[in-house]
């Protein structure tokens, strides 16, 4: 498929993602997220919509309304540290008693959602999604 | 900003609710929930005060079948709509594909509405898009309460204070009671769709 993956018609942007262009997300958040032990990872647009989910099979969240809070959340937080002088928080960590959710902003369009348990460390894990992250800004970036 | 995966074969667009407090984006939102309750397969979201007013947003998503051999996926939003949330209307704004705005046709509503208007084409324009561009439909919603002799704006007031430049396709509804609220929504879907069409290949 020769066709270019972003669009920039009318004003208007729209996401084309080729096969191989989510193979390749697929494979980065498989390889850097899931096996480590996290329990699913998701890649979204900051408008709320699912690019790429990968997981472990245990899990059946529903995840389409989970991306859409999670862009809502992450534009809400991103306009609090604009009052406060801040440019951004550029990521976002909830802890629960079993589950943990951990955001993290990839480009100024995209964000990493990561559900993790106790098994994985926080610190272990912001050291992963640092670096699948710099992996993903390579595929997503426009005109890469 | 839609997404359009070749893999899944599967095309992802949100489309927005939009108007002045009160006016019926959320019961939209219900009825169709309701309506269509087979075809969703979660629960609708809803972030609302005490009060029982939007807070922040409602969503729904829908699948709507397949169009040219992708399936298509809709993300029902709502903003809130009194004044004091502008910050977070914008915030639902973003990527944006479609818009529905639901006027509250009572007449004591005249000026809340082309604020409203006026409001969201701002809000557009602070992501670049215009609002007589984007795909847009106008609700003129509450329509049912003319029988209980409620003074009402008429249709071609609406029309004039909100449409006569942007000449968008209207309906007269009533989102509590059902009429043309999903005719709404299938405008708005087909309208949305379409320009997204040359990118179907």
């Amino acid at each position: 498929m020769d066709k270019q993956y972003i669009n920039d018609a009318d004003g208007q942007r729209t996401y084309i993602f080729t096969p191989a262009m989510l193979s390749q997300i697929e494979a980065v958040l498989a390889e850097d997220l899931l096996d480590v032990g996290v329990h699913s990872v998701t890649l979204i647009d900051m408008a709320g919509n699912i690019i790429s989910t990968m997981d472990n099979g245990e899990n059946k969240h529903d995840l389409y309304s989970l991306a859409a809070l999670a862009a809502g959340n992450f534009g809400a937080v991103s306009t609090m540290a604009g009052l406060i002088g801040e440019e951004e928080f550029s990521l976002l960590f909830h802890k629960g008693k079993k589950e943990n959710i951990h955001f993290s902003k990839v480009t100024d369009e995209f964000l990493l959602i990561t559900i993790f348990g106790k098994e994985v460390s926080l610190g272990f894990l912001r050291l992963k999604v640092a670096e699948a992250t710099e992996k993903l800004i390579g595929f997503l970036k426009p005109g890469s | 900003m839609a997404i359009i995966n070749l893999k899944k074969k599967e095309v992802q667009a949100k489309i927005v609710y939009y108007g002045p407090g009160r006016g019926g984006k959320t019961t939209n939102l219900e009825y169709i929930y309701k309506k269509f309750r087979s075809r969703i397969q979660t629960e609708m979201v809803t972030i609302k005060t005490h009060g029982d007013r939007t807070l922040f947003f409602d969503f729904l998503p829908i699948e709507i079948g397949r169009i040219k051999g992708y399936d298509i996926r809709i993300q029902l939003y709502t903003v809130p709509g009194q004044v004091k949330y502008e910050s977070t209307r914008r915030l639902v704004l973003r990527g944006v594909d479609g818009i529905v705005f639901v006027a509250d046709s009572l007449a004591v509503r005249r000026k809340e509405n082309v604020l409203s208007l006026k409001s969201l084409a701002d809000n557009l324009s602070s992501y670049k898009k215009s609002i007589s561009e984007i795909p847009l439909v106008f609700q003129y919603n509450k329509r049912d309460l003319l029988d209980e002799g409620i003074p009402l704006l008429p249709v071609e007031w609406l029309e004039k204070d909100l449409n006569s430049k942007l000449q968008a396709p209207s309906f007269e509804a009533s989102a509590l009671k059902g009429p043309n609220v999903v005719q709404t929504m299938k405008k708005i879907i087909i309208m949305t769709i379409d320009s997204l069409r040359k990118d179907l290949t």
